[in-house]
């Protein structure tokens, strides 16, 4: 295709540069990072015309976080939102903060950003004391302006103007005491949402580098085993010959095309015929839960405390039971996209990930370079919600530059991106817990089945043949010491995890809170029918249970927000066709602490489920934007009601059979329930992670509702339709 | 084969040489370089690639291009124009009224799938100006949003509603 039109074709593709400012520091951006984490110059530059950029590590993922921690720079700084921006993440330009995980931005990088803000203020009034001749401690900030009691004014821009600091970051300058906060804990709007309305927001879909080619993978429809990677048995290139401009690149097991024209390279790639080897190397999602009870683990204690059996065994009130938790998909809305330009001595690759220093040291490996031969730069894909496909297609891009000897665009199909995601695992789950007549909790177990998430990408396994592996114990991948039963007041605990090896199983990683919405949905279970047989309210129940105030503060909130009226559950059973239920549910990621209260419609006859009401509680301890927290909350609400409700990933013996938005359904529209938000805030507790720790809360209140609406426990999630039919027979 | 195909986008006419069978969304994103319809299924499932052809929403993904020749081609880039000149306003607002309700609202999270939300819900009010939360849920329910943020595109969309009549 070509065009018409002098100021495209003198354009030509759309560059992304940095900001025109970046040039007056010679050395920023010209080698290769991290930059110095000790020096304040690599957190923050001050400039002429009184604003200040901020160099941060961590990534927008859609959450909000590039507003919030400029917020906790103004307040530090005297600055106005208004005077301060942020540059897109590159490892030759923004510190190293340690990736986007775990909702921690503001809990590990609030700090950082704080103290480094803190000690530029001091560096800076200590400049202005001496120009003002006043002493320090007379001096006032606002909007970045110093005023001396003389009434004598200094702009920060004046004092310091595109310079350097040249000052060491000893993390030692005073910070502020929260009493005086003006900025940090209230609802800044936030910076992107305006281009994000427009149109004018740069996402990696739509990063474009002059004269490069458009790619696409070519790969089996849907993953096998992880391990087994995708052999090629035949490839006709002739196939495509009818594609002019379009050409097959292969190393190894790793297939692509390239075309000047995108949809030639979409064409290319349907239509090059590979033939695959379709061993079969899965159980099959029927065969799953069975096969993952039964394989030879490796199993360790995660906590025990007093005697868990004896305790369970001898009390007058116990409940066992067990549950099982299918994988779902990231299922990014965009599919994942990246830019790369391979050189024989560098690379250049743009792509969504949560850290790109991390993804430096994996293209490095694979393009055979040294990791400061490879400079990484972040854009905003859509959200991502854990480990989605982008370091697959950042690999799979460059390894597609460096064999076309020219700059790569590749974009995922839907397919590819459903069909070859690393999914959050499946689980079984095994919970037996015991109580007194007097309603105390007096023994708890909880049985973990996983494997862990995978280290090694999809297209490195095939251009080089590298051994799958996974990734080392880490607690997200593990029983739950939080989310499984730690909330409570329990003097007899037993948690062990069974560690399934994950080679033949599906391509795994973090996905949002992970595993927890299974812990919950099994643990909070099992509570809830203590509650029940001991004709309790479980709310009632739960208060009785617990001792630490900040789980009593967001259970108490989550309550409130729905105006729980105490009654035991399942009182109220009817044989009508649809029946409604409530229930709560408490749970958290591995901070913070979450609680939630669902309200919840049963058609008792084509066993359609949907929640009308939901309610999150969170207390991440210092909020500081608690607007988008409350929007997080929404956010994890509705998903939680959709992997609850809707989705799975589906697999024969071969592979994932789950390909789009059709085989992978998610919550709509006309499903969605109302959601209502409660924030806890405690301006003098550390912050913590807000962006995922209600999900789980909400799949317990969920699976609780469900009991109450029914009398019947569900066992296995997603509640579908025909799951939910055969629970109601089986009563 | 390449033909050569004349469009009418955002009221500005472009000729493009193109295979007729190319999907619009091609076109948009490489050819006239526009941002607001985006890929996210190319299978006509999510909505992320929603235009407004004559002032009905399609989707960009699977409509070739040669069957929208000399159509009113709208993108989220024009909403605000198409809003004036339906409305006979002299000069077309920064934003259309459902872009400042997203806005004003804090809805957007990634902001992905807001192409087609706001394209739907543009169409949808000029249909139906004061549409009820059923209504609304109805028309969008073609609209996916993996963030979850359904609750408050309903209040933005209520509160455009209100704002357009107020207008």
């Amino acid at each position: 295709m070509t065009l018409r039109r002098d100021f495209l074709k003198a354009g030509g593709a759309l560059v992304i540069g940095f900001p025109l400012r970046n040039l007056l520091f010679g050395q920023r951006g010209s080698v290769a990072g991290p930059p110095d984490a000790k020096q304040v110059d690599t957190w923050l530059a001050i400039h002429a015309d009184n604003t200040a950029t901020v160099y941060i590590g961590f990534a927008e993922l859609g959450q909000g976080n590039s507003t919030a921690l400029l917020q906790v720079a103004a307040e530090e700084l005297d600055f106005d939102m208004s005077q301060l921006k942020t540059v897109r993440l590159d490892t030759n330009i923004t510190p190293n903060q340690g990736g986007t995980y775990s909702s921690a931005s503001i809990q590990r990088g609030g700090p950082q950003v704080r103290t480094a803000a803190a000690e530029a203020r001091q560096a800076l009034l200590r400049i202005a004391s001496k120009k003002l001749s006043a002493p320090v401690e007379s001096l006032t900030v606002a909007r970045g302006i110093v005023s001396a009691p003389g009434g004598a004014t200094v702009t920060y821009g004046e004092l310091v103007g595109d310079k350097p600091f040249h000052l060491a970051f000893t993390g030692t300058a005073p910070v502020k005491s929260t009493a005086t906060y003006k900025i940090v804990g209230t609802a800044v709007p936030r910076n992107d949402l305006p281009d994000k309305v427009s149109g004018k927001y740069v996402y990696m879909q739509h990063a474009r580098v002059p004269d490069m080619l458009h790619g696409r993978v070519v790969r089996p429809r849907g993953q096998g085993a992880y391990g087994a990677g995708a052999k090629v048995i035949g490839l006709d290139e002739a196939s495509i010959a009818g594609i002019p401009g379009a050409r097959v690149l292969r190393r190894g097991d790793f297939i692509g095309v390239v075309s000047p024209n995108e949809w030639d390279a979409v064409r290319a790639a349907r239509q090059l015929k590979v033939k695959w080897d379709e061993a079969p190397t899965l159980t099959g999602g029927d065969g799953m839960f069975d096969a993952m009870r039964a394989a030879r683990t490796d199993d360790r204690i995660v906590l025990e405390r007093g005697n868990a059996a004896d305790a369970i065994g001898a009390a007058p009130y116990k409940v066992s039971h067990v549950c099982h938790a299918p994988y779902q998909s990231h299922a990014p809305f965009a599919p994942n996209c990246a830019v790369a330009d391979v050189k024989p001595d560098s690379a250049l690759t743009m792509c969504s990930t949560q850290d790109v220093y991390g993804t430096r040291a994996t293209l490095a490996r694979v393009l055979g370079l040294k990791p400061e031969q490879v400079r990484v730069q972040y854009y905003e894909g859509s959200g991502t919600y854990g480990h989605s496909c982008y370091d697959d297609v950042a690999q799979a891009a460059s390894l597609l530059s460096q064999l076309a000897g020219k700059p790569v665009r590749l974009q995922f199909m839907r397919w590819d991106e459903h069909g070859w995601d690393n999914y959050g695992p499946a689980h079984v789950g095994e919970v037996r817990a015991s109580a007194s007549a007097e309603g105390k909790i007096t023994g708890y177990e909880y049985e973990g089945w996983q494997h862990h998430w995978s280290a090694i990408e999809t297209s490195e396994q095939l251009a080089l043949g590298k051994p799958a592996a996974e990734w080392p114990p880490a607690s997200a991948q593990q029983v739950n010491p939080r989310c499984c039963g730690g909330m409570y007041d329990i003097p007899n605990v037993r948690l062990v995890n069974h560690h399934v090896d994950g080679l033949g199983w599906l391509k795994a990683a973090w996905l949002r809170s992970p595993l927890d919405l299974s812990f919950s949905f099994t643990s909070e279970q099992a509570i809830d029918q203590l509650a029940f047989l001991l004709k309790l309210d479980p709310y009632e129940f739960r208060r009785r249970n617990i001792k630490d105030e900040r789980w009593l503060g967001v259970l108490d909130a989550a309550a409130k927000a729905a105006n729980w009226a105490p009654r035991p559950a399942a009182v109220k059973l009817s044989r009508a066709k649809t029946v409604t239920g409530r229930g709560i549910g408490m749970g958290t990621h591995l901070a913070s602490y979450g609680a939630a209260v669902a309200e919840i419609e049963i058609d008792r006859a084509t066993g359609k489920v949907a929640a009308k009401h939901l309610y999150g509680a969170i207390d991440a301890g210092l909020v500081v934007n608690p607007g988008n927290v409350e929007s997080q909350i929404g956010g994890q609400l509705v998903q939680a009601a959709s992997r609850m409700f809707k989705e799975e990933v589906t697999f024969s013996k071969t592979h994932v059979t789950s390909l789009d938005w059709a085989s992978y359904p998610v919550l709509r529209f006309e499903e969605c329930p109302r959601v209502t938000p409660v924030v806890v805030q405690r301006l003098n507790e550390r912050s913590s992670g807000a962006g995922e720790e209600v999900m789980a809360a909400a799949a317990g209140a969920i699976a609780n509702a469900f009991f109450d609406a029914t009398g019947v426990r569900m066992t296995e999630f997603p509640m579908t339709p025909k799951r939910v039919l055969a629970a109601l027979a089986r009563g | 084969m390449a033909s050569e195909i004349k469009l009418k986008v955002n009221d500005r006419p472009w000729i493009v040489t193109a295979a007729p069978d190319t999907p619009l969304l091609y076109v948009l994103l490489n050819e006239l370089q526009l941002q607001g319809p985006r890929f996210g299924c190319g299978l006509a499932q999510c909505g992320s690639c929603s235009v407004l052809v004559n002032g009905v929403e399609i989707r960009s993904c699977v409509t070739p291009v040669s069957a929208v020749q000399g159509k009113a081609i709208t993108t989220l880039e024009g909403l605000p124009a198409w809003y004036a000149a339906r409305k006979k306003l002299r000069a077309a607002p920064a934003l259309h009224p459902v872009q400042q309700a997203m806005l004003d609202e804090q809805a957007v999270q990634c902001g992905y799938c807001y192409n087609g939300m706001i394209v739907k819900a543009c169409e949808l009010l000029s249909k139906t100006p004061r549409p009820t939360e059923a209504q609304i849920r109805t028309a969008m329910n073609g609209h996916l949003c993996r963030c979850g943020t359904y609750p408050r595109i309903i209040l933005a969309v209520q509160r455009a509603s209100r704002e357009m009549a107020k207008a």
